[in-house]
């Protein structure tokens, strides 16, 4: 890694992994119009022969990469994470099912993208992509771990799909701190015995301010930023789960995505009485990120009260 | 056109031809119509055409065959047997569990198989990435996709015909088995695709029309669009079911197995 990010957005740190990873012959970079959005533009500026631009059609993207892929290139594609949905099947039947190792990265994720609306306030990837057998799903918190994430795929055995955000979010990493980070490993940001609050995305944040309330009111909670949705870090949780009340935040759909996916490790290792921040089977509208943030309940207050809830009990 | 020896190629689609009607009535169960019309092509690809070296089908410089419509794989098993990549047994298999030979052609399954198919509409772009890959090398190796002409009802084939021309890929030839005939119906009570030539035409390839079962005029064809530097579409005129005359024409047999009796008079005219 070459010096530390500026603070920024998730998908900033995308884009500087890619130019990270630009020695790398191998490393093709594919874009469906909208490069300026995901930052895979600055690669493209660098490396036009290694760029290919592909309009606006995503499901043509994933089976070019896969084809890339089968010739041993490693493609990244990038796209809003809606769009990202656009093109599932062929990531399923195209790329995770032939085992080609392709990376998909969808930005602007969730309803912290904002006022482009509810179409855009993708929802669902993580649980979707989660279903397919063989695919990485990742969601990182900041612009440092989301480019240290990101580079560390350039060896991974496995196809992949990674949520950025589009909008900046508080640093929860120095440069160093993120390059230790594992894929598929789950980071402690804060250890507490009292309630576990695990995490991910632009929720790690929030899940940092909470544990702050919780501390003014005599509350040690853990938070866990669980970057890696799958495979998810079952030791992790089930460690977690020795306080007793866990918590999970994500901006994205409580069904199928990190709620459902802890709730599965919890159910069948370690029952614990939990309760899941994240987007009420309901669709957004415009507004900023704070606000629709705040009218989804998607805030550090909701999970703070959510764990006291849960130590009421 | 280069030498190939049509006499030999003709003993071959033929032994394809059984084969292909052989796998199905054992497996009692998938595609011969759509098989037997792209049989020819397939034997003019592989033993007038393409770069293959039948004892390493894995070497990285081949060409790349894409069998876009992955359940004709009764004909890209067919001819992977003539060239001795796969065995009688592994054939006799098709469709059953563990076998090399799974419903729709499997790179993960089978070897010499370049892509995994049964989805339609896929294989162009990725014909589109292997090609890019192949220039990106500086490798001259080419890149062979086949459609079916129901299956370019599929959207996404249309964005990888864009893309193609865009990104000026010289080095790929999609070939249109247009044996107008797909899974309910004929294509044209389906969904009309129309003049298939003039919309690859309309975004800027060059277009070869050729009789589907000349294994001349196929081989030339293919020779040609090899040479020519441009991204090229065939579109072959093919019968479906060709070889076994109740399958002929016959939306009936797209992917239904004869029962013994329409075994016994198929390989009886295929003899």
């Amino acid at each position: 890694m070459t010096g530390f990010a500026e603070p920024g957005a998730s998908r900033d740190g995308y884009g500087d992994a890619l130019l990270d990873m630009a020695g790398d012959e191998r490393v093709v970079v594919l874009e469906a119009d909208l490069g300026k959005s995901t930052k895979s533009c600055h690669f493209r500026a660098k490396y036009p022969e290694r760029t290919f631009c592909l309009g606006i059609a995503e499901q043509n993207m994933a089976l070019v990469g896969a084809g890339l892929a089968e010739s041993g290139k490693v493609p990244f594609a990038s796209t809003f994470a809606i769009f990202s949905e656009r093109a599932f099947e062929q990531f399923r039947n195209g790329i995770a099912r032939t085992e080609l190792v392709v990376h998909l990265c969808g930005s602007h994720g969730g309803m912290h993208t904002g006022q482009d609306g509810s179409s855009a306030q993708s929802t669902e990837d993580l649980g979707i992509f989660r279903t397919l057998p063989e695919v990485t799903v990742m969601t990182p918190s900041d612009r440092n771990s989301a480019r240290s994430l990101t580079r560390k795929l350039l060896d991974h055995p496995k196809p992949s799909y990674t949520r950025t955000a589009r909008n900046k979010t508080r640093e929860i990493y120095t440069g160093e701190e993120a390059e230790a980070l594992e894929i598929g490993k789950a980071s402690v940001l804060r250890d507490g015995a009292d309630a576990s609050i695990i995490a991910c995305g632009v929720m790690v944040e929030r899940a940092l301010e909470a544990a702050d309330r919780l501390a003014e009111r005599g509350v040690e909670a853990t938070v866990i930023d669980m970057h890696t949705i799958k495979p998810i870090d079952r030791e992790a949780i089930i460690r977690a789960a020795s306080s007793g009340a866990i918590v999970t935040a994500e901006d994205h759909s409580v069904i199928g995505g990190l709620g459902s996916a802890v709730a599965e490790v919890l159910a069948e290792e370690a029952p614990t009485m939990m309760r899941m921040i994240g987007v009420r089977d309901k669709f957004g509208e415009s507004g900023s990120p704070s606000d629709i943030m705040d009218k989804m309940g998607l805030t550090s207050e909701n999970i703070a009260s959510k764990v006291e809830d849960l130590l009421a009990k | 056109m280069p030498s190939v020896d049509l006499v030999e190629m003709g003993e071959s689609a033929k032994r394809c031809r059984r084969r292909i009607v052989d796998m199905v009535y054992k497996a009692q169960s998938g595609h011969p119509g759509g098989s037997l019309s792209c049989i020819d092509i397939l034997v003019s690809l592989y033993k007038g055409v393409m770069r293959f070296d039948p004892e390493n089908p894995e070497w990285d410089d081949r060409d790349r065959f894409i069998m876009s419509k992955g359940h004709a794989s009764p004909a890209v098993y067919s001819i992977l047997r003539d060239l001795n990549v796969l065995t009688d047994e592994d054939l006799d298999g098709f469709r059953s569990m563990g076998s090399v030979c799974q419903g729709h052609v499997d790179r993960k399954w089978t070897r010499g198989v370049d892509f995994s198919a049964g989805s339609l509409g896929m294989g162009l772009s990725f014909g589109l990435g292997s090609a890019l890959a192949a220039r990106l090398d500086g490798s001259d190796r080419h890149t062979w996709v086949l459609l079916g002409d129901g299956e370019i009802q599929e959207g996404q084939i249309w964005e990888a015909a864009m893309a193609t021309t865009h990104l000026e890929a010289g080095n790929i030839t999609a070939i249109v088995d247009k044996n107008r005939i797909q899974n309910d119906n004929f294509v044209d009570e389906q969904m009309r695709v129309g003049d298939i030539s003039s919309k690859f035409e309309s975004f800027g390839w060059e277009v070869i029309e050729v009789d589907g079962h000349s294994l001349s005029d196929v081989t030339a064809a293919l020779q040609r669009a090899r040479g020519s530097g441009v991204a090229t579409a065939i579109v072959a005129d093919t019968v479906k079911g060709k070889g076994v005359s109740f399958m002929e024409d016959n939306p009936a047999f797209h992917g239904a197995a004869p029962n013994a009796e329409q075994y016994a008079t198929a390989m009886e005219e295929l003899a």
